[in-house]
């Protein structure tokens, strides 16, 4: 073994890898925190709203000085068809209440600005260096290697997101289904900071979080969302991977299309592009969990699947936060019992499983399953918007009762009796 | 409005381009032989693929890095790997 060995090298250095290298530095170890990137920040996206109420917990009021965007007090979720679209639009002032529920990042400079944090606290940042292999004493993770470079630690974290092919290389994860993954794709388009409020009814540093059903994906398992940033719009699609392979459409047709959307075309008219990217979305939820650890080793955040979209949320990157802090109370533990062995470092499972991180994703274990009901996409927001239509629409012939109207869209758009119930069932039961 | 076509987006990115070092490889016989609905050509968000006289083709410079084909791809098409460290897609905004 090599006498500069650290105790521990984080790799990614993403939300879930900065906090660990963060809380791991502070308890006094010697951490490297290791990004492919040239600096933190620059290979991730998200699609940008981050509940952030267990990062104050690390970093107490860290809006103040972290460059979010906006703080989320608009909360919709939108039904779109081809043409119309219907909006449950929750707005609310105690949003603003400190502290903030949620806020908009952007993760080039949130991460950045996080990945400062921990090099603040004393670990070691080392940008621009791609880790290409696992270093193994039999079963057990000693170091990692990069190019020429050896680096030996007690523990190595895998933080390198969704791809993690440091999990499918020690074994603990198998290659990754396509029924498990979802393709988000993105576009951060700037305008004027009094047109976003203007357009939004937002005063200051308030902001709208709209997540989308229906059309947005022409019907393919997935959903929309826009996000509002300070002098910019977050507006993207998250697409399921099973799904758009077994309709073989292009998706950014897909994405053209919905840019194109009435209701989406007057939010984002007059922006100019900015950026454009993309992101392997986790969406399996418990059921993709690999094994979290083995001996020197502990895989956190995206690489570990720990996500959750319900339809009127998404999230990832608090459950990154969740699972970074399990994970530095278990390595912090075997440093100091000089034990890294998987007994030890299953410390981890049981402190994420006491956290909110496995009992939300437990609460909706059902979620996937139930979003990948074809009549969420196409059917549901299709009679919603004739429903709406009608109770409007003043043609100068009598009109029917409500319950008769929504009897016959429910008719027209073939959905049974049966179909109801056993949605509105399970619905109950997954969200 | 007119949407900006996949290209022009791209051209909006910022990129660390690694000359003569793809980080994709085809492996055309694999597709041959295992893939009939040629995935790559329409799950990738940066249409990396084409296909060219049958064959597909990787223009690699412009991948995002998502991984979505690594997944969609059979196992061993692709010899998909992230691009050498400081290389490849930099976001500004992310």
């Amino acid at each position: 073994m090599s006498d500069d060995k650290l105790d521990v090298i984080v790799v990614g250095a993403g939300v879930a890898g900065c906090t660990v290298a963060l809380l791991l530095a502070q308890q006094g170890l010697e951490v490297a925190l290791i990004e492919r990137g040239p600096f933190p920040g620059s290979k991730n996206l998200s699609g940008g709203v981050l509940y952030g109420q267990v990062l104050h917990q690390i970093i107490p009021n860290f809006w103040e000085k972290a460059p979010v965007e906006r703080v989320i007090t608009n909360q919709a979720v939108t039904f779109l068809t081809e043409t119309d679209s219907v909006s449950l639009d929750f707005k609310t002032p105690s949003f603003l209440q400190k502290p903030y529920n949620a806020v908009s990042v952007l993760r080039s400079k949130f991460d950045r600005w996080l990945g400062e944090q921990a090099e603040k606290a004393g670990a070691i940042l080392i940008p621009g260096i791609k880790v290409e292999r696992l270093i193994r004493e039999e079963n057990r993770i000693i170091g990692i290697a990069a190019g020429q470079e050896e680096m030996f630690a007690d523990v190595v974290i895998a933080a390198d997101g969704a791809n993690s092919f440091l999990a499918q290389e020690a074994g603990l994860r198998q290659r990754i289904p396509e029924e498990h993954v979802a393709v988000g794709i993105k576009e951060v388009i700037a305008l004027p900071q009094e047109v976003i409020e203007n357009r939004f009814r937002l005063e200051g540093n308030e902001g709208s979080a709209f997540n989308i059903v229906g059309s947005a994906t022409q019907g393919i398992a997935g959903g929309g969302f826009l996000y509002t940033n300070q002098e910019s719009i977050s507006i993207g699609l998250v697409i399921q991977l099973a799904d758009l392979v077994q309709r073989q459409k292009k998706v950014s047709e897909i994405f053209d299309q919905f840019l194109n959307h009435p209701w989406i075309a007057s939010l984002i008219k007059g922006g100019k592009v900015v950026e454009y990217g993309a992101h392997l979305v986790p969406e399996a939820g418990l059921k993709m969990i690999p094994r979290l650890f083995m001996d020197g080793m502990v895989v956190i955040g995206d690489a570990a699947g720990l996500t959750i979209n319900n339809g009127f949320w998404v999230r990832g990157m608090d459950l990154a936060i969740g699972s970074a802090i399990a994970a530095a109370e278990a390595v912090v533990k075997a440093h100091q019992n000089r034990d890294f062995s998987a007994e030890s470092l299953a410390l981890y499972r049981q402190k994420l499983e006491e956290s909110f991180v496995m009992a939300d994703l437990r609460t909706y274990a059902h979620a996937p399953h139930f979003m990948q009901n074809a009549r969420l996409y196409k059917r549901y927001p299709q009679v919603v918007s004739e429903v709406f239509r009608q109770i409007y629409q003043q043609d100068a012939s009598p009109h029917q009762p409500l319950r008769q109207i929504v009897r016959e869209a429910v008719r027209r758009n073939n959905l049974s009796l049966l179909d109801l119930v056993k949605d509105f069932w399970n619905g109950g039961r997954a969200l | 409005m007119n949407r900006l076509s996949v290209t022009e987006r791209l051209a909006l990115n910022k990129y660390e381009l690694d000359d003569g070092h793809p980080h994709i490889i085809v492996n055309n016989e694999v597709c041959e032989a295992e893939c009939k609905i040629r995935a790559c050509l329409f799950v990738c968000p940066a249409n990396v693929y084409s296909q060219q006289n049958g064959k597909i083709v990787a223009d690699w410079a412009g991948c995002l890095e998502c991984g979505t084909c690594t997944v969609a791809c059979p196992p061993e098409a692709l010899h998909w790997e992230y691009p050498r460290g400081g290389f490849g897609i930099l976001y500004r905004y992310g």
